[in-house]
C-alpha cells in the first residue's frame, strides 16, 4: 500500500499542479465570455461532458466508434506489417525493394494525403480505416524486421548444424527472438492508430460518429466544455491501448526476456 | 584455411581424434583454434585439405551456452532431437535422462534467465549429450565462468568422457585446464595457425582436484607454457 502510494504520488502531484494552472488561466486570465467559449473550468468540463446524460451518451458512443475503427485499422496494420517484415527478413532483394516505400509512408504528412483518400475512397468509415493503417504500419514493420534479424548468430549456427530449414528457423528461432521488439512496435502503433482515427474523423464524417466528428462539431458550435471532454476521451483511449499492448508484451515475454 | 578476405588462418594442421581420446588445443588469441572446430563441424568450408568425421552425431559446445531464452531447460535440451524430427515421447525421455546426467534434475521447467552461468553450461552440455555423440567439440566453453565453477565443470566433463567414451576436441586459453582435461595437448602458433608441439598427458582417470597440485602436473604445465612462448 505504502509503495503503491509512492509510485502514484508524483504523477498525481503533477496532475494537481496542472489543474491549478488550468483554474488560474480560466479564472484570472479569461473573462467570463471567453472562458465559456474557449476554456471553461475543470469542473464545468466534467459536469457538462460526463454528468449530463445526453452529452455523456454522445461522447461514449463516439469513443466506442473511434475504438473499433482504430481496432480494425490496427489489425490490418499488424497483419500487413508482419507479412512485409517476414518477407523482408527472408530475402534481401525484397527488403531493398520495399523498405524505401515503408519509410516514405511514414514521412508523408498524413494531412496532405487526407483529401486524396477522401476522393478515392469516399468520406466514410473506409477512408478512416485507411488513414489508421497509413499512420500505424511503419513501426510494426521496422520493429518486427529488426527483431527477426536480431536472432543470435550462435543460435543460427545451432540451427544450421542440425539441418533446420528456412521455415523451422523462422518459427522456432527468429519469431520468438522477435517477440519483445514486435510488441514494442505494436505498442507504438496502437497509440498512433488512435491518433490516426481521430484525425481521420476530423475530415470524414459519414457512416458513424466518432470522436473526431464530435470534436469538429463542438468546435463549430463553440461548445468548449464538451470539446475538452472529447479530447480527454481521445487521450484515455490512446493510453488504454498503449497499456493493453504493454500488458501483452509482459504476458508473453517477461518470464524469459532478460530486461523488461 | 584461407578466408575470402585473404586472412590466412590455418596452415598445415593435421591430427586425429579417436574415441577415448581427449585432445586439447592451446594457442594464442586469433591463432585459428575456433576455426578448426568450425571446419570439423561443417559450419565453415575449408579451402584446402580434408577432414573425416566418423559419425554424424557431433556434440558441439560453444563459448556461450547458446540456450534459447524463451525455452525452458527441458525444451532447450530437446531442441536437437526436435530439429532432427525425432519421436516426441522418445526425445522427452532422452532429455530428462541427460538432464539428470548433468545434475540438473528438478530444473526442467526453469528458463535460462533464472540459472547461473555454470548451470547454463550444464544445460548446453546436456543438449549435446542427447545426440549420444561419438565426437564432442568444445570451443572454450568455460572461459566466462568463475574459477570454482570452471574446475567443477572440468571434473564433470572428465567424468562424462570416461563414462560415455567419446572423442573430445577441446579449445582453451588455460594451460591447467588443458592438462587437467586431456589425454593429449596440442600447441598452436599464432597466425597462420600451425601445430608446433604435442604433449601426451599420462594421468589416470578419474582425475580429481588434487591432481592440480601434483608436481608432475606443474611440470607438464610448465613445459607446455614454454612451448607456447616459443611459438610466438
Amino acid at each position: 500500500m505504502k509503495r503503491r502510494l509512492g509510485i502514484l504520488a508524483p504523477p498525481l502531484a503533477v496532475f494537481a499542479a496542472f489543474i491549478c494552472a488550468w483554474y488560474f488561466y480560466s479564472g484570472v486570465i479569461l473573462d467570463e465570455t471567453r472562458r465559456k467559449i474557449t476554456l471553461p473550468y475543470f469542473h464545468q468540463v466534467i459536469d457538462q461532458s460526463f454528468l449530463d446524460a445526453e452529452n455523456r451518451a454522445d461522447l461514449l458512443g463516439a469513443l466506442w466508434t473511434s475504438a473499433w475503427i482504430a481496432g480494425i485499422g490496427l489489425t490490418i496494420s499488424i497483419l500487413l506489417g508482419l507479412t512485409f517484415a517476414v518477407l523482408m527478413s527472408q530475402a534481401k532483394w525484397i527488403e531493398r525493394s520495399f523498405y524505401p516505400y515503408a519509410v516514405l509512408i511514414q514521412t508523408l504528412p498524413i494531412l496532405a494525403l487526407v483529401p486524396m483518400i477522401g476522393l478515392q475512397f469516399g468520406f466514410g468509415i473506409k477512408a478512416r480505416v485507411i488513414v489508421v493503417v497509413i499512420v500505424s504500419l511503419f513501426p510494426i514493420i521496422t520493429n518486427t524486421l529488426f527483431g527477426l534479424k536480431s536472432a543470435d548468430q550462435g543460435h543460427h549456427d545451432l540451427f544450421t548444424l542440425h539441418g533446420a530449414g528456412r521455415i523451422t528457423r523462422l518459427f522456432k528461432l527468429q519469431f520468438p527472438s522477435a517477440l519483445p521488439a514486435m510488441f514494442t512496435g505494436f505498442q507504438i502503433s496502437a497509440g498512433l492508430a488512435v491518433i490516426g482515427e481521430i484525425v481521420g474523423g476530423l475530415f470524414f464524417g459519414r457512416g458513424a460518429v466518432d470522436l473526431g466528428n464530435r470534436i469538429q462539431l463542438y468546435v463549430a458550435r463553440l461548445r468548449a466544455a464538451e470539446l475538452m471532454g472529447a479530447i480527454a476521451l481521445s487521450a484515455a483511449l490512446g493510453v488504454a491501448v498503449f497499456w493493453f499492448f504493454g500488458y501483452l508484451r509482459h504476458r508473453f515475454t517477461a518470464s524469459w526476456a532478460e530486461a523488461e | 584455411m584461407v578466408f575470402p578476405d585473404g586472412t590466412h588462418a590455418l596452415d598445415d594442421v593435421s591430427f586425429d581424434v579417436n574415441e577415448g581420446e581427449f585432445v586439447t588445443i592451446v594457442g594464442p588469441s586469433g591463432c585459428g583454434k575456433s576455426t578448426i572446430l568450425k571446419i570439423a563441424s561443417g559450419l565453415l568450408k575449408h579451402t584446402d585439405g580434408s577432414y573425416d568425421l566418423a559419425d554424424d552425431n557431433l556434440g558441439y559446445v560453444f563459448q556461450d551456452s547458446t540456450l534459447l531464452p524463451w525455452r525452458t531447460v527441458l525444451k532447450n535440451v530437446e531442441l536437437f532431437d526436435e530439429l532432427r524430427k525425432g519421436d516426441k515421447s522418445a526425445r522427452r525421455a532422452n532429455a530428462k535422462r541427460v538432464i539428470e546426467t548433468v545434475g540438473l534434475g528438478g530444473f526442467e521447467n526453469h528458463h535460462p534467465k533464472r540459472l547461473s552461468g555454470g548451470m547454463r553450461m550444464r544445460v548446453s552440455l546436456a543438449r549435446s549429450l542427447t545426440l549420444n555423440p561419438k565426437v564432442f567439440l568444445f570451443d572454450e566453453p568455460f572461459g566466462a565462468l568463475d574459477e570454482i565453477t570452471r574446475q567443477n565443470l572440468n571434473e564433470e566433463v572428465g567424468r562424462l568422457f570416461k563414462e560415455l567414451d567419446f572423442g573430445g576436441l577441446f579449445i582453451t586459453h588455460s594451460i591447467p585446464e588443458a592438462v587437467f582435461m586431456s589425454t593429449k595437448v596440442l600447441v598452436m602458433s599464432s597466425r597462420p595457425g600451425r601445430i608446433i608441439d604435442s604433449f601426451d598427458v599420462p594421468f589416470d582417470y578419474p582425475r580429481t582436484a588434487d591432481l592440480r597440485y601434483h608436481p608432475d602436473f606443474a611440470k607438464l604445465s610448465g613445459d607446455i607454457s614454454k612451448g607456447l612462448a616459443e611459438g610466438h
